[in-house]
């Protein structure tokens, strides 16, 4: 089965970068202060890497939850997790996240999903190409 | 920039009690096997465990450290995670720099928690943001 959903967009809050900053202890200044950011070349403060998980999740949880899909969450594992980055994400910007069902593998005793996650910021520059891999267990 | 063969700085995070909680908050995923210890324990677990993508935030912080730390650096982070990670327990990262090639650095990682691989990672750092 192969599906995708509509795109979502995110706007970037200086409050979230700074939250989830505080939340898994980053300690580059570009991320906490915005004027080290500016100095740095950046338009606002900038979010780390890991931030797609924020900005992405509105798109990827739709996927997951489709009844279409029939993932069973309370026997779902999270496998793997790959992410590309290319754009800086900062302060401001509106992040459009677009979710695929790329693959689904059937076993006996398992079945594997993997989601592809394509967000581009709005000036057009994508800024993280995320696959997730998602293992069900049970019949 | 890096060298083949060049260590990833140490690092080592001791994950408090209610890290989930805020992880949760900060990330929007409260499945309640990482915040409830009973919703834990009824799935086998001992107790509640750690987000799997905050697990990889430190491997992420560790190995951009191959680009003095520079978040730009970080080009492409994939991990699978091999075994569950639990709060109140020091996590530690350990890789080294597999090959250099046209300025990026392949970095090969472990996330060790317990003696026990919990998270395995394959990056690239540029030499350039």
């Amino acid at each position: 089965m192969e599906k995708s959903w509509p795109a979502v967009d995110y706007e970037v809050g200086r409050e979230k970068i700074r939250e989830f900053v505080e939340a898994v202890q980053e300690r580059h200044a570009i991320h906490i202060d915005p004027k080290a950011a500016r100095k740095a070349g950046f338009r606002d403060l900038v979010a780390p890497p890991m931030f797609a998980v924020v900005y992405t999740h509105r798109s990827l949880w739709p996927a997951i939850e489709d009844p279409e899909v029939g993932i069973d969450l309370s026997k779902m594992l999270h496998v793997g997790q790959d992410f590309r980055w290319s754009a800086p994400v900062c302060a401001g910007d509106v992040i459009t996240t677009e979710t695929e069902l790329a693959d689904v593998q059937e076993g006996r005793k398992k079945a594997t999903y993997t989601f592809e996650s394509r967000a581009h910021n709005d000036r057009g520059d994508e800024t993280v190409h995320a696959t997730w891999t998602m293992m069900v267990l049970g019949g | 920039m890096a060298k083949t063969g060049n260590p990833v700085p140490d690092l080592r995070v001791l994950p408090d009690r209610f890290l989930p909680h805020r992880y949760a908050g900060a990330s929007g995923d409260f499945n309640p096997i990482h915040v409830d210890p009973e919703s834990a324990r009824a799935l086998g677990q001992p107790s509640n465990i750690l987000h799997g993508l905050y697990m990889m935030t430190v491997m992420a912080r560790a190995v951009a450290e191959v680009g003095d730390g520079d978040p730009r650096r970080l080009k492409r982070l994939a991990v699978e995670f091999k075994a569950p990670g639990f709060p109140e327990k020091e996590l530690s990262v350990q890789g080294r720099v597999r090959e250099v090639e046209d300025g990026v650095a392949q970095v090969e990682a472990k996330l060790v928690q317990d003696g026990g691989d919990v998270v395995e990672g394959k990056a690239e750092v540029s030499a350039k943001a």
